[in-house]
């Protein structure tokens, strides 16, 4: 099971390094915002996947806690974009 | 049996995070990738959530992980929501402040 959770780590490391592609080189801020919001999820099923790993369950408050700071600003950016006026930010 | 539904669970949603990813770097528009971006939203963590559940049994630490599991599962394609409606009114001002009266080749 350890294996399976070590594979499931690089995996994921994999993925948002894949991501991170997209954030840097989006045409628009929704493009970004949108992949930046990927890596949030993917780095809320790391964290956890970590603590099991090393058998210490207080990360899962730590995942809490990312989860809804990660909601929280994609809403705001959102709202920065919504109100730009059409200039490509 | 319970490490053979965990296993099968856990590569199911590492699965659908890299249906995602590809996605998001192959799709041509904002909101095509969105739609992919939230299904690696939705799918993907829960299947991967709900086998840490499995994986840990019932107690305080899987009432916080389904806790994680229903707060993703609510926020994040309403998050995904604002950003396509975001880009829609962002399009829709710019198209008014150049005088576009109708769109062609879309």
């Amino acid at each position: 099971m350890s294996k399976l959770l070590i594979f499931s780590i690089l995996f994921l490391s994999v993925t948002i390094f894949i991501c991170m592609f997209r954030a840097v080189k989006g045409p628009s801020a929704a493009d970004r915002l949108i992949a930046i919001n990927v890596i949030g999820t993917k780095t809320i099923v790391l964290i956890l996947i970590v603590s099991f790993l090393i058998h210490e369950t207080y990360f899962v408050d730590v995942a809490i806690v990312y989860a809804l700071i990660s909601f929280l600003s994609s809403i705001i950016i959102a709202k920065f974009i919504e109100n730009s006026g059409g200039k490509n930010i | 049996m319970k490490d053979i539904i965990v296993t099968i669970f856990l590569l199911g949603g590492l699965f659908f995070f890299m249906v995602g990813t590809l996605g998001i770097i192959r799709f041509p528009d904002v909101f095509t990738r969105a739609h992919s971006a939230s299904k690696c939203d939705t799918l993907g963590a829960i299947l991967c959530l709900s086998s840490l559940v499995m994986l840990e049994g019932l107690n305080l630490v899987s009432l916080k992980i389904i806790l994680i599991l229903v707060f993703v599962w609510i926020a994040s394609p309403t998050a995904t929501h604002l950003i396509a409606k975001a880009e829609y009114t962002r399009l829709a001002s710019l198209a008014k402040i150049n005088g576009v009266k109708k769109h062609e080749d879309i």
